[in-house]
């Protein structure tokens, strides 16, 4: 597995377990009640710091980890990985177009910030994690 | 999603009777070990460049490397 791949994945799987984190805890301080009393913005800031950190980290150890099987390759990247980031990026991208759409219908029917500030939040996770899983095919499946 | 290349290719036979490993090829074109062989299982098209690069390697013009068939 290539530099960009295991950063991908890195990333892809992070994402996945900081969005679960999130809704799991947001769920757990609402206590039943309206989603909207909870405070939100030090979750998500807790959210986004943590993956963040987490993917360097990962991506850090797993380089180790490769570099001991071919420590000539390990930080290598080419053309190949360019363009599959590219196309990636262009499939993530269109989620985010969503997202934002979402927000602006939102904020026009002056919903609660916290549905405004989550549909943003999770337009970038799924933007994150469908990007990441187009990445991962093509890695896998060829990008021709 | 992944459409496939029609773009074939002969690295693999005209690498092996140059006597070449993949990581070699790989190393002279400078791309990874990877790229080259989703180069030779036909799942990544090359730039231009890069199949220059290769070609020039083996020393034969690039149509003896790629073939792109006619329209059926």
């Amino acid at each position: 597995m290539v530099y960009e791949e295991r950063n991908t994945w890195a990333s892809l799987l992070v994402t996945v377990v900081a969005m679960t984190v999130y809704v799991s805890v947001v769920l757990q301080q609402a206590a039943g009640g309206p989603l909207v009393d909870v405070v939100w913005w030090p979750i998500m800031l807790w959210t986004i710091l943590g993956s963040i950190v987490l993917t360097i980290v990962v991506s850090i150890l797993w380089g180790m980890l490769a570099g001991m099987r071919d420590p000539e390759g390990v930080g290598q990247s080419d053309q190949r990985d360019r363009d599959i980031s590219r196309m990636g990026d262009r499939v993530g991208q269109s989620l985010l177009v969503i997202a934002g759409l979402g927000v602006i219908v939102l904020c026009a029917v002056e919903a609660p910030w916290f549905w405004i500030a989550n549909a943003m939040f999770f337009g970038f996770a799924l933007s994150s994690v469908v990007g990441g899983v187009a990445r991962v095919v093509a890695y896998r499946r060829g990008l021709a | 999603m992944v459409k496939p290349t029609r773009v074939t290719n002969s690295i693999r036979v005209i690498r092996e009777e140059a006597g070449l490993t993949q990581a070699e090829l790989a190393r002279r074109v400078g791309v990874t070990r990877q790229t080259l062989i989703a180069i030779e299982q036909g799942r990544y098209s090359p730039t231009l460049e890069l199949a220059f690069q290769i070609s020039r390697v083996f020393g034969v013009g690039i149509d003896d490397v790629f073939q792109y068939p006619a329209e059926p």
